[in-house]
């Protein structure tokens, strides 16, 4: 296995086969699991209301009258970042595991990703959040 | 020569001829699979639902319609649908597997969650087979 001989802490108690243990990789690996958890959530949520198309054209438009909420509208930026996140993180675990450098790359990987995830949430939440900032502060 | 998981320790020095499965190596393998998969069908929908052309602003069954009139959005969606439930769904097998203190909690948890997944499964697949844009004429 290449990640045991790439890894910084090589020879700790369990035998050095801890690429992440106490470092900053493992809050990434913490971070990768809350917000696969909370996507996963989110998606239960999000089938049932999609499924109100087949209630009534009404139905389905009052209930996605909510996404449209300036406090729900957050959410989803939060929501958004946080599949953003898994996403970018998901690629760097992929090329910890298949890229023969991934591992000794492992830590740069994530500044990228940390700094992709921010180039992109920028704009991002500009445009998710225009709308209803100028509608409640923009005096239309 | 094993442990309390069942596993063999890595340098013992003799494994278990056969092993009797290798589920969760290809579990491993499909996360990684439906992964690179699920980062084209979910930033791509993120993207056209939140930012593009007014995002969540506009919308409404009318939209729904509009996308789903074409089968290259219905496949998307199902696609998307099967990808996301079953990597999430078996990641969060993973994270049962982790926290589960007994096994009594750990087996009604993952019924819990096999049983969502198949509703919801079911469910979307339903409802984009089923869809109708003229449901109240
Ligand atoms: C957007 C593209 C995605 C990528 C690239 C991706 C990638 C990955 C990878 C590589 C893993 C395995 C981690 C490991 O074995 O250590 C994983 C775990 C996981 N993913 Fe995703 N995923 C994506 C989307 C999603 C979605 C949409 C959901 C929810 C429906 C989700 C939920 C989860 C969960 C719950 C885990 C388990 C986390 C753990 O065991 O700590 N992922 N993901
Ligand atoms: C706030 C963000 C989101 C919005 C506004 C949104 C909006 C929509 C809309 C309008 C539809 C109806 C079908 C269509 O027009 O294609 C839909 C369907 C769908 N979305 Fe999203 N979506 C969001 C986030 C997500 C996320 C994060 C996922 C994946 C984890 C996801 C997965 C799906 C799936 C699987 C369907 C098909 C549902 C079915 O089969 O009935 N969506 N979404």
């Amino acid at each position: 296995m290449a990640s045991t001989t790439a890894t910084e802490r090589e020879g700790t108690s369990r035998g050095g086969g801890t690429l992440y243990r106490g470092d900053l990789g493992m809050w990434s690996w913490v971070a990768h699991r809350i917000t696969g958890v909370l996507t996963f959530f989110f998606l239960f949520a999000h089938v049932i209301d999609t499924a109100l198309v087949r209630v009534s054209p009404q139905t389905y438009d009052s209930v996605i009258e909510v996404y449209k909420n300036p406090v729900v509208n957050l959410m989803e930026l939060g929501l958004v970042g946080a599949v953003l996140f898994h996403a970018l993180n998901g690629i760097r675990i992929m090329l910890v595991d298949f890229w023969e450098k991934g591992p000794r790359f492992q830590r740069a990987m994530l500044w990228t990703t940390l700094a992709v995830w921010v180039v992109v949430m920028v704009p991002g939440a500009y445009f998710m959040l225009e709308r209803t900032l100028s509608d409640l502060f923009g005096g239309k | 020569m094993t442990n309390a998981l069942g596993l063999a320790k890595p340098r013992a020095p003799r494994r278990p001829a056969a092993r009797r499965s290798n589920f969760e190596l290809y579990s491993w393998l499909f996360m990684r699979i439906s992964g690179m998969a699920l980062v084209v069908l979910v930033l791509g929908h993120l993207f056209i639902m939140n930012i593009l052309d007014g995002g969540v602003h506009r919308i409404n069954f009318g939209f729904v319609a509009g996308r789903w009139a074409s089968p290259f959005w219905q496949m998307w969606d199902l696609a998307m649908l099967w990808l996301a439930q079953i990597h999430g769904g078996n990641g969060l097998r993973t994270v049962i597997n982790d926290y589960a203190r007994k096994d009594a909690t750990r087996f009604w948890l993952k019924i819990l969650l096999y049983v969502s997944m198949v509703l919801i499964i079911s469910l979307g697949t339903f409802v984009i087979f089923t869809f109708d844009p003229n449901i109240t004429d």
